[in-house]
């Protein structure tokens, strides 16, 4: 079953068109990356999927569900405010600089929203916030702040405060981007482990042998098209398009 | 006059001050933070409206401000208001004037909150008001205080300009008391006061400061 599905999706900045109609299907359980250059659209095509910018054209379907489609003139149509929160539900986002809140604690990060927006009980909530800290490796810093971690440390916080309103899919935006080389690994295997349970994901990362290793499917994003799409083996390994071996042979695989 | 009534007649002054102090407070910092959203408004009626009113605000006397409040209905509509208005032309002379100067500091402070907080909250499906609420405001008043702090030291010293319609705060008391003895002691006891009030109000916002200083 598709918990994703994205068609012909187009996005402009004023006259600037960035997302040039991509299509692109998520399966349950699978771990799609996607690669390419600086400014191909990659971070923006993951924002119009999490409904944090407005998509011109195209239809965004979420478990069979539109929260985008296309009227007969070809302008996007968004779903009622309704179902837009129902689908919200559906999907986390991890961002490239984490945006914690910083006057929350980390366990206060992790479970507000729980309380907040799925208006769980407190200790019900406490108790899935320690589980992921947990998880995560951080019950040691529950009551710390954010400012008190290090990078690595932070999205890690991030990536368990995601996960504790337990969506079918997860976005991450490069998410070791903003990180020190050192601490990239550790987010890297945390990554690792959600796709060993099968994890939906959607991951937009420059890391090409974790890509190979995590992913089931592989797209590689140029000017706002899907240049070349197929298995990591495919798409990172052997890759057939010229714009694809261009950009590959800048990283050593 | 006996030392004991001088000192009784400033302390009632003292007491009226604090009053316009105290309720210029609850009524501005709220209507303040009203405003700011109407400056910062996609409206663009409200939204100009909102800054020709601050402009106005902060670009005449408040004394001045307080002139036409309290004789304006009656120059310019000839209505003729009850005694106890000159109270209320106080409090809606400060209320308006310092509004517009939070408003500002306001929306300093939410225009400096990084997007990013609100897009996080959005994905996390918080509403907007929720999002306002427990995730921006927060942030925006640990990081207004400093200057929400200066305005309300300078609020205790502007206090005195209700003399200017002859409101019986501590000022206007010591200025009568002084002419009336043409010597300086009403005045350097009113000094006195102010000081202290001035002493207590700033401990208590470096301890507020402190408070919320738990983060980065
Ligand atoms: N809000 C915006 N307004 C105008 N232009 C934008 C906006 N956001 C992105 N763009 C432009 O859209 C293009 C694609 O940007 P995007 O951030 O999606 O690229 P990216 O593939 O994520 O790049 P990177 O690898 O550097 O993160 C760029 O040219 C960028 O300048
Ligand atoms: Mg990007």
């Amino acid at each position: 079953m598709n918990l994703l599905e994205i068609r012909n999706l187009k996005k402009s900045f004023g006259a600037l068109e960035v997302i040039k109609g991509i299509s692109l299907n998520v399966e349950e359980g699978k771990v799609v990356s996607i690669i390419g250059p600086s400014g191909s659209g990659k971070s923006t095509l993951l924002r119009c999927a999490t409904l944090l910018e407005t998509i011109d054209s195209g239809e965004l379907i979420y478990l069979g569900e539109y929260a985008v489609t296309t009227d007969k003139d070809g302008k996007a149509v968004y779903a009622s405010k309704a179902q837009l929160k129902k689908i919200q539900s559906y999907f986390g986002l991890v961002f490239q600089n984490f945006n914690l809140f910083p006057h929350y604690s980390v366990i206060k990060n992790v479970t507000d929203a729980l309380i907040t927006v799925q208006k769980k009980p407190k200790e019900e909530a406490m108790e899935i916030g320690r589980e992921l800290l947990k998880k995560v490796g951080l019950s040691d810093k529950e009551n710390a702040y954010p400012y008190q971690l290090s990078g690595g440390q932070q999205q890690r916080v991030s990536i368990a405060r995601a996960l504790a309103l337990n969506p079918k899919i997860l976005f991450f935006d490069e998410p070791t981007s903003a990180l020190d080389p050192e601490l990239t690994g550790e987010i890297l295997n945390v990554i690792k482990e959600l796709a060993a349970e099968k994890m939906t994901m959607v991951i937009v990362t420059h890391e090409m042998s974790f890509a190979r290793d995590v992913s089931d499917y592989v797209i590689f994003m140029d000017n706002g098209v899907i240049v070349e799409e197929g298995s990591p083996s495919q798409v990172i390994n052997n890759p057939k398009n010229e714009r694809t071996k261009a950009f590959l042979s800048r990283f050593d695989r | 006059m006996e030392w004991s009534v001088m000192i009784l007649k400033i302390t009632e002054g003292l007491w009226e001050s604090v009053k316009i102090f105290t309720l210029t407070l609850i009524f501005s910092l709220p209507l303040g933070l009203l405003v700011a959203f109407g400056r910062m408004s996609k409206n663009w009626i409200l939204r100009n409206f909102i800054r020709i009113y601050i402009s106005i605000m902060r670009g005449t006397p408040l004394i001045l401000q307080l002139m036409v409040i309290y004789f304006g209905p009656f120059y310019i509509f000839n209505i003729t208001l009850p005694k106890g208005y000159r109270f209320f032309a106080v409090i809606i002379g400060f209320v308006i004037n310092y509004a517009a100067y939070f408003a500002e500091i306001y929306r300093g402070g939410i225009e400096s909150i990084p997007i990013g907080q609100y897009e996080a909250a959005k994905v996390l499906g918080y509403s907007k008001s929720q999002t306002f609420i427990k995730i921006i405001l927060p942030q925006v008043i640990r990081r207004i205080l400093p200057a929400v702090t200066n305005e309300v030291i300078t609020l205790i010293k502007d206090t005195s300009l209700a003399f200017a319609i002859s409101y019986s705060e501590m000022f206007t008391v010591a200025k009568a008391i002084a002419a009336a003895q043409t010597n300086m002691t009403a005045f350097i006891i009113a000094g006195i006061y102010y000081y202290i009030f001035n002493f207590i109000v700033a401990y208590i916002m470096e301890w507020i400061e402190k408070k919320l200083s738990y983060y980065r």
